[in-house]
C-alpha cells in the first residue's frame, strides 16, 4: 500500500485546485462568445434615455393613469377575461391530451428492456420518434398556429384554443417526461423488475414520487397559457388580448393599464394555486 | 424456484468495458424451497449475484437457469411474466417518500393484480388485512396508515421486507436486509424473513453482511470474494478459519466470531441439514 501514497514535491502544489483553470478558461471563452451575441442584438441600452425617445415612453405612461374604471367597461373587461381563462384552459387541457401520451412513450425509465442494459433498437426508435413529434409540435410557436388556425377556423377563440393546445402540448410532454427521468428512477425499476405493468410502475413509483413537480409545472403552464393567450388576441383569437389590442390602438392608456392590472391579478392567483397545491402534495 | 447458475460470468452494465467482472464463471445450484444466505467482503459481487439470480443482470457468458428455464432466451413477454414470480429487494427500500405504508406495501402485489385493481387500490385499498397482516409480523402495523416519510430509516427497510410477504413470489431476493436494523430488530427481522419464505414454500436467497446473523437463521452459506465462490458449506461446516480466510484483509467487517456449536433451527427448514 506504500507505493499508492503519491509524494508531493511541496504543499503549494497539492493545496492549488486543479479545476481553477478549468474555470478561467470557460469564463473568457464565454465572454468572447457573448460579444457578437450582443453586435447582433444591436445591444444598445442607453438609446432609452436618449431625450427624444424619454418624450414618448413617458407620454405612454402617462396616459396609463389612472385606469379606466366605469361600470360599462369594466363588465366588458370581465366577460373578456372569462374568455381569456377559458382559452388557456381549454387550450392547456387540451395540450394535456397531447403531452401525457407523448410523456409516456418518451420515458426511458418506463422500458422494460432497458432493465438490463441497453434498450431494444424498436422502442429506442419509437421513443427517438416521439420526442420528435414533440420538438416539432412546440418549436412554431403559438403566433404562427394561432394564424394559421384563424385562417382555418375563422376569427374567434377556437383559434387560439387550438393554437395553445399543439405548443403546449410538446412542451408538456417534453418536460413531464424530462421531471420524471430526472427523479430517482430507483422505485419504478424495481417494480419494473418485479415484473409489474408500465402502467403501473407509473402510478405506484413516478407519479407518487413527481407529483408536485408535475403539478406545479402546469400550473405555471396554465399561467404561461394566460399570457399567451393575450397575444394570441393580437392576431384576432379573442379574449382579453383582442381588447388590448384595439386599445392600445385607440391610445387608450387608462384601458390598457386596468387590463394589465387584470393579467397581473390572474398570474398572482395561478401563483398562490400552485404554492398551495405543492405544500398539499408535498 | 430452482436456481441453477452455469459458469456464470457477469458486470453492470454501465462498466467500462475493460473492468473486470464483477461475477466471474461461477457455478452454482439451489433448490426448489431452499434458504441460502451469501456472504463476502464488500465489492465481492454479493449484489451483482443476486441481480444475475433476479433477471436484473445478463449474464455476458454463461447460462441462468430458474425451474430449468433461460429467462433470456424467452421473448419479451415471456421474460416478464417470469419477473413476476419473483421478488426483490434492494438495500435501499424502493418507496416514493408521498406514498402511504398500505400502498407502498401492497404494491408488492402488483404484479398479480390486473391494471384496473391496481388503480382503485390507488382509490381505496384492495387488501388492507393483507397490508396489515405483513406489517404486524414486521412489528409495524401501526403505521399501516402513515406516510413513508414519517418512517424511520429501519422501519423502511421492515416496510420493504413486508412488501415481499404479500408478493406471493417463487423466489424471494433480499439486498443486505438488515443495513438499518439495530441487532435485536435483526434478528427479529431474519426470522419473520426466513419463516415467510418457508410459509409461501419460496426459494429465499440474502445477502449479508452480519456473518453471525448468517450463520443463526440459513443452513447453506455461500462465501463470495472477487466474484468467485470461495465456499458452499452448510452453516455448521463454516468455521473461525473458513471466515477467517473470506474476509482476509477486511477483517474488519467480520462482524462477529463463527459461534462455537452450529446452532440448532428450531423451526422446521425444508430442506436437510446434511452435515455430520
Amino acid at each position: 500500500m506504500q507505493t499508492m501514497i503519491a509524494q508531493p514535491n511541496s504543499l503549494a502544489q497539492v493545496r492549488r485546485d486543479p479545476a481553477w483553470w478549468g474555470r478561467v478558461f470557460w469564463m473568457l471563452a464565454t465572454a468572447v462568445l457573448l460579444w457578437p451575441l450582443l453586435v447582433a442584438t444591436e445591444f444598445r441600452p442607453w438609446l432609452l434615455w436618449d431625450a427624444e425617445n424619454l418624450k414618448p415612453t413617458l407620454n405612454f405612461l402617462k396616459d396609463m393613469v389612472p385606469p379606466k374604471v366605469d361600470a360599462g367597461f369594466l363588465r366588458m373587461v370581465a366577460a373578456e377575461t372569462w374568455r381569456t381563462v377559458a382559452i388557456a384552459t381549454s387550450g392547456l387541457a387540451m395540450a394535456w391530451l397531447i403531452a401525457v401520451p407523448i410523456a409516456l412513450l418518451s420515458l426511458r425509465t418506463l422500458s422494460v428492456s432497458a432493465l438490463a442494459g441497453r434498450m431494444d433498437a424498436l422502442p429506442f426508435v419509437l421513443r427517438q420518434f416521439v420526442r420528435l413529434v414533440a420538438i416539432v409540435l412546440r418549436s412554431v410557436p403559438e403566433l404562427i398556429w394561432a394564424l394559421v388556425f384563424v385562417r382555418v377556423v375563422g376569427l374567434g377563440p377556437t383559434a387560439g384554443v387550438l393554437a395553445i393546445a399543439l405548443t403546449y402540448g410538446g412542451m408538456l410532454g417534453k418536460v413531464y417526461a424530462d421531471i420524471i427521468e430526472s427523479g430517482d428512477g430507483h422505485v419504478t425499476q424495481n417494480l419494473l423488475r418485479n415484473g409489474a405493468g408500465r402502467l403501473q410502475a407509473l402510478f405506484y413509483g413516478a407519479l407518487p414520487q413527481n407529483a408536485a413537480e408535475l403539478a406545479s409545472y402546469t400550473v405555471y403552464r396554465w399561467e404561461c397559457a394566460i399570457r399567451s393567450s393575450a397575444v394570441l388576441g393580437f392576431v384576432g383569437a379573442g379574449g382579453l388580448g383582442q381588447q388590448l389590442d384595439s386599445s392600445m390602438k385607440m391610445f387608450a392608456g387608462g384601458e390598457v393599464s386596468t387590463m394589465l392590472l387584470v393579467f397581473v391579478a390572474l398570474v398572482w392567483m395561478a401563483d398562490k394555486f400552485s404554492a398551495w397545491l405543492r405544500s398539499v402534495l408535498a | 424456484m430452482k436456481i441453477s447458475l452455469q459458469a456464470c460470468s457477469g458486470r453492470h452494465p454501465a462498466a467500462r468495458s475493460g473492468a473486470a467482472s464483477a461475477i466471474d464463471s461461477l457455478s452454482l445450484e439451489i433448490g426448489h424451497g431452499e434458504q441460502v444466505a451469501i456472504i463476502g467482503p464488500s465489492g465481492a459481487g454479493k449484489t451483482s449475484l443476486l441481480h444475475l439470480v433476479a433477471c436484473a443482470m445478463r449474464p455476458d457468458s454463461g447460462v441462468v437457469l430458474l425451474d430449468g428455464q433461460n429467462p433470456w432466451a424467452l421473448p419479451k413477454s415471456g421474460l416478464q411474466a417470469l419477473r413476476k414470480h419473483l421478488f426483490l429487494a434492494p438495500q435501499t427500500p424502493p418507496l416514493p417518500p408521498r406514498q402511504r405504508v398500505v400502498t407502498a406495501v401492497l404494491a408488492g402485489r402488483l404484479p398479480r393484480m390486473g391494471l384496473l385493481t391496481s388503480l382503485r387500490s390507488l382509490f381505496y385499498p384492495v387488501d388492507i388485512s393483507a397490508a396489515h397482516a405483513a406489517l404486524q409480523r414486521y412489528d409495524l402495523a401501526d403505521k399501516l396508515f402513515e406516510r413513508v416519510d414519517r418512517l424511520s430509516g429501519g422501519e423502511r427497510q421492515r416496510v420493504g421486507l413486508a412488501r415481499g410477504l404479500v408478493s406471493g413470489a417463487e423466489l424471494i431476493l433480499v439486498d443486505e436486509p438488515l443495513s438499518a436494523l439495530d441487532p435485536t430488530r435483526a434478528s427479529q427481522a431474519m426470522q419473520t424473513l426466513t419463516q415467510g419464505a418457508r410459509d409461501q414454500g419460496a426459494t429465499l436467497v440474502t445477502t449479508l453482511h452480519q456473518v453471525d446473523m448468517a450463520l443463526k437463521h440459513f443452513p447453506r452459506i455461500i462465501g463470495l470474494r472477487d466474484g468467485r465462490l470461495a465456499f458452499d458449506l452448510p452453516a455448521c461446516d463454516v468455521t473461525q478459519a473458513v471466515l477467517e480466510q473470506l474476509y482476509a484483509q477486511h477483517l474488519d467487517e467480520l462482524s462477529g466470531p463463527a459461534p462455537e456449536r452450529p446452532m440448532v433451527i428450531d423451526t422446521a427448514a425444508p430442506v436437510p441439514m446434511n452435515c455430520r
